[in-house]
């Protein structure tokens, strides 16, 4: 039956998505088109000043003007204990402020009023005195000892929040001292945004009936943000109702509590009246947690043939005012170990220390996995540091030290067990899907007319999927997902999953997943998510984790689903379960596939007709723990021309080559990378949020935050290898972040190769015009 | 200060070939009159700068960023939103276009993009890439990395250039 997959329109196959008929139409329900009867607009003061003590907060006028209906700052909060809030990294960040703020942009107060335009004239009308105080925005300096203090409150009387470090010092020193060659070099990773085209936002409604509290919210993780209510607020958490609707876009954004969701909340508490709370973008650029903002010093060291042997890392992490960063519990610098990359690496060391500045939070993700972009950006660029200081060619250094295909599971000197690659397949399939050698002939070409192109490679390594339970937790809630499955009397099925999409197209892909296993059609099977009354437990999706996790869950559950159903074909075909093989997605009697029943009969059956002594009903849950993190691959390639007159980068051609295991819907897949390199671009070329001494931020709207358009964004080549994850039932690893984590080197590589014959060995990112054209200028090169 | 109330003004509109007729504050933003006084929530708000696009309208035909105008400027205009676009139970050439070539994923940015694209077609039946492109820079996308929007738009293009013939101009109300 060559055609049943495709009818079915199980795994591997390009669906056209479900969730598209009503966005298409208009009709998706995002946080802003929830309308509650006698719903009120919060709008939020923000601080002015990067530092400051509050000397007063005046809301007489505010609460004069028509329609204002309330004022709530941080005294009242503090009454009832919530001035202050847990973040996800056991630190603590204030909810409003009580006598000073930290950061420019900080909530200082709320106005509550009947409509949105009432609530911001009353923010405006909001007085609030400050008296100035003098910040610190270079984490750098923050370590000197006379560095102002950001957080007077802490036992601990420095801007210095943590010490983490990872792998072995003395061995890494003893191979540093033994190597022939070794590069160094200062890497700065700026502080990004993900700008999702949505900001964030919810609405709070409290049942004065029932006494329970329903809260609508952009949220990346409403299971875990469930339990965070209800353990800070004291409700019971049958009592607490989270609903992640349609979102615009995550990225790593909308996995933190913001104090404006918390405000919301306390907001409806007090009124009564359901509130709502939508940010502008500018003080969703400007407010809500960052990414990045790596301070990084890199060793590689390696003998006279290139072959690796150690790296050593040392960082300087901003995390601004509060340690808020979205990451797995025992890891303060996330997963940023895996900076070993695709090297069969001898040693490794890594330090990072955490530092506060007068900055909003920092250290989500950026469309990445814990980190990840950090360490890939490292490796991957003093890789072509190193090929640059040996002369030899970025591609065959790369594939002189790959960990080989026969050395999986392969253990990193940093402590990872990487589960399957084949690092030199892909980079073979990207250089000749862009015709490497004509490259660097052309080059060779150009260069002598004077012209500026490079060739850039990057072949990064990912560590995606968390758990296992037994390392990886958030507050204590152990990283699993799950996934609930009900197949109904007529063979359909609805399942409900721990994850949350925003974009990435569960709804398709994980009814793709329940096809293959049960041989339903997709058409038939319903996925829900994001209802904390309904969807079973779960982390949530961010990390690329919702694939490896929930997908894992799905596929279990399935076959848990499969396993009563056989009983129920033997109980039919009055045979013995033995004698029964699944096959072309029915039951079939071995030796006479004329007798057999399909899904559809047994789920009619286990309604209908099931043997006595078996529970009616076909439904499974499954609540699964990864044995391992998957490691997703890619071999990408970035062609660039560089305008001598403007300074500006061209990127002419880009390859990805990606492997992420089994592909559940290839559309999707190629979807997921065009859009992960574009946030690749972005960074490498573009985006970039900055401070200047007096605190101010830069960057900050849309109007200087430059998210790349049409016109920058270059026509994206795809293509895939395919190694299966052993250990994740279905073979799959998770692919949304790859292109991002990805991407920035290839650029950045390509722009240094470029330059290269002009003794240019590094450039930080964003690599933007003036910053460019004034290093042409510098090399006499600029026209 | 207390601001003074806003001075309200009747206005009359025709939206998706509806005229509906109300008063409004004279600051009301199109974007809002659409989305909350008539409950058309399919335009998005991404932005406070008119950069973002997601609020893309046609305003007499002509693609405007509905949160930069304000509901007293289009009385008396035509406007379409998304929810204008499907047709008797038909969708769009151009939202058919965006399903088949997956140009879109979080949906956030989809309508504004649909407008926009429909104006740029209506305009020129038929745009290279980089016209396409071009065309679509005011409207920002976070997820797709626009190689499939403009493949969607060039699907669209064609479907209502084999269309042509059939009307797919909407009703104006002169």
């Amino acid at each position: 039956m060559p055609d049943a997959t495709t009818t079915l329109g199980g795994i591997g196959h390009s669906v056209k998505r479900k969730e598209d008929p009503r966005f298409l139409r208009g009709l998706g329900k995002y946080i802003d088109d929830v309308k509650l009867p006698g719903m009120l607009f919060m709008d939020i003061v923000r601080s002015p000043h990067a530092h400051a003590r509050i000397l007063s907060i005046d809301s007489s006028e505010a609460l004069k003007v028509p329609g204002v209906v309330a004022v709530v700052t941080g005294k009242e909060l503090e009454a009832a204990g919530l001035h202050w809030m847990p973040t996800l990294m056991s630190d603590t960040q204030m909810v409003l402020p009580t006598d000073r703020v930290c950061y420019q942009s900080q909530e200082v107060a709320c106005v509550l009023a009947e409509d949105r335009y009432a609530a911001a004239d009353g923010a405006a009308a909001v007085q609030v005195e400050y008296e100035a105080l003098p910040p610190i925005l270079d984490p750098i300096k923050a370590l000197e000892p006379d560095a102002p203090l950001v957080r007077p409150d802490k036992d601990k009387k420095s801007n210095h929040i943590w010490h983490w470090e990872v792998g072995d010092r003395e061995a890494t020193q003893r191979a540093f001292d033994a190597s022939d060659v070794v590069v160094a070099q200062d890497i700065y990773i700026p502080r990004i945004h993900v700008a999702s085209i949505e900001t964030c936002g919810c609405v709070a409604s409290m049942d004065r009936v029932s006494g329970k509290l329903t809260v609508w919210m952009t949220t990346q993780a409403p299971h875990a943000i469930r339990t965070v209510f209800s353990l800070v607020s004291k409700i019971p958490e049958h009592k607490i109702r989270v609903i992640s609707p349609d979102i615009g876009g995550g990225f790593g954004g909308k996995v933190p509590v913001y104090p404006g969701y918390v405000c919301a909340v306390v907001a409806a508490l007090v009124t009564g009246r359901p509130v709502k709370w939508i940010e502008d973008r500018s003080e969703n650029l400007q407010a809500d947690s960052f990414a990045r903002d790596y301070h990084i010093h890199a060793e590689l060291a390696a003998d006279n043939n290139g072959k690796m042997q150690g790296l050593r890392i040392k960082t300087i992490a901003d995390h601004g005012y509060a340690d808020a960063a979205a990451n797995p519990s025992k890891f303060p610098a996330g997963l940023f170990s895996i900076c070993t990359g695709s090297y069969d690496m001898p040693n490794a060391h890594v330090e990072v220390d955490g530092v506060y500045t007068n900055k909003p939070p920092g250290g989500i993700a950026y469309r990445c996995s814990f980190r990840v972009t950090e360490a890939v950006h490292t490796i991957e660029r003093m890789v072509d540091s190193l090929a640059l200081k040996l002369n030899m060619d970025p591609a065959e250094l790369r594939s002189k030290n790959f960990i080989h295909p026969e050395q999986f599971p392969y253990r990193s000197a940093l402590g990872w067990e990487y589960d399957s690659g084949n690092y030199q397949a892909a980079l073979d399939k990207a250089k000749a899907m862009i015709g490497y050698d004509d490259l660097r002939r052309e080059q060779v070409e150009k260069r002598a007319r004077g012209e500026l192109m490079g060739i850039g490679i990057s072949t990064f390594t990912e560590i995606v999927g968390a758990g296992p339970s037994h390392t990886f937790d958030i507050l204590g809630i152990k990283m699993f997902d799950s996934a609930e499955i009900r197949v109904h009397p007529t063979g359909s099925a609805i399942v409900r999953i721990g994850v949350q999409t925003q974009g990435q197209g569960h709804e398709t892909t994980f009814a793709q997943i329940v096809a293959e296993e049960l041989g339903l059609p997709v058409d038939n099977i319903e996925v829900e998510h994001g209802d904390t009354d309904t969807a079973p437990y779960g982390l949530g999706t961010y990390a690329s984790r919702s694939t490896p996790t929930a997908g894992a869950a799905t596929a279990m559950a399935a076959r848990k689903i499969r396993e009563k159903a056989m009983h129920l074909a033997a109980h039919l075909l009055e045979v013995s379960v033995d004698d029964l093989e699944w096959k072309d997605y029915q039951f079939q009697v071995r030796g006479a596939p004329e007798r057999f029943k399909t899904m559809a009969d047994l789920a009619f059956a286990a309604y209908t007709n099931h043997p006595q002594g078996m529970e009616a009903g076909l439904e499974a849950v499954c609540y699964y723990d990864p044995p391992n993190l998957t490691f997703p691959f890619g071999a990408y390639i970035a062609v660039v021309d560089i305008d001598r007159g403007t300074g500006e980068v061209k990127v002419r051609r880009f390859v990805a080559v990606d492997d992420c295991g089994t592909v559940i819907n290839p559309m999707i897949v190629e979807g997921q990378v065009h859009g992960g390199l574009t946030m690749g671009l972005a960074p490498a070329l573009y985006e970039q949020i900055w401070y200047d001494e007096a605190g101010n931020i830069h960057g900050g709207t849309l109007m200087d935050y430059l998210v790349p358009t049409a016109m920058e964004t270059p026509r994206w080549e795809t293509d895939r290898t395919v190694t299966p994850s052993p250990h994740h039932p279905l073979g799959a690893k998770g692919v949304g972040e790859s292109a991002t984590v990805g991407a920035p080197p290839a650029i950045v590589n390509a722009v240094v190769d470029a330059l290269s014959h002009l003794e240019v060995t590094h450039l930080d990112i964003p690599i933007t015009p003036p910053r460019l054209w004034r290093l042409l200028q510098e090399k006499g090169v600029a026209l | 200060m207390a601001t003074e109330p806003a001075a309200r003004i009747q206005i009359s509109v025709s939206v998706n070939g509806e005229q509906r007729v109300a008063e409004v504050d004279a600051r009301l933003l199109l974007v809002h009159f659409l989305r909350e006084t008539l409950n058309l929530t399919g335009t998005h708000i991404g932005c406070d700068t008119s950069n973002c696009g997601a609020c893309t309208v046609l305003l007499d035909g002509q693609a405007v960023k509905s949160c930069t105008v304000l509901a007293v400027q289009a009385d008396g205009a035509n406007v379409e939103t998304v929810e204008g676009l499907e047709q008797n139970g038909q969708l769009h050439p151009l939202q058919e276009g965006f399903l088949n070539e997956h140009g879109l994923q979080c949906g956030f940015c989809t309508p504004g993009m649909l407008m926009t694209a429909k104006a740029l077609v209506e305009a020129n039946p038929a745009p290279s890439e980089q016209e396409i492109r071009r065309g679509i820079s005011g409207n920002l996308c976070r997820c797709t990395g626009y190689v499939n929007i403009v493949k969607a738009i060039q699907y669209g293009a064609a479907k209502m250039r084999e269309g042509a013939g059939v009307s797919t101009q909407e009703a104006t109300h002169a």
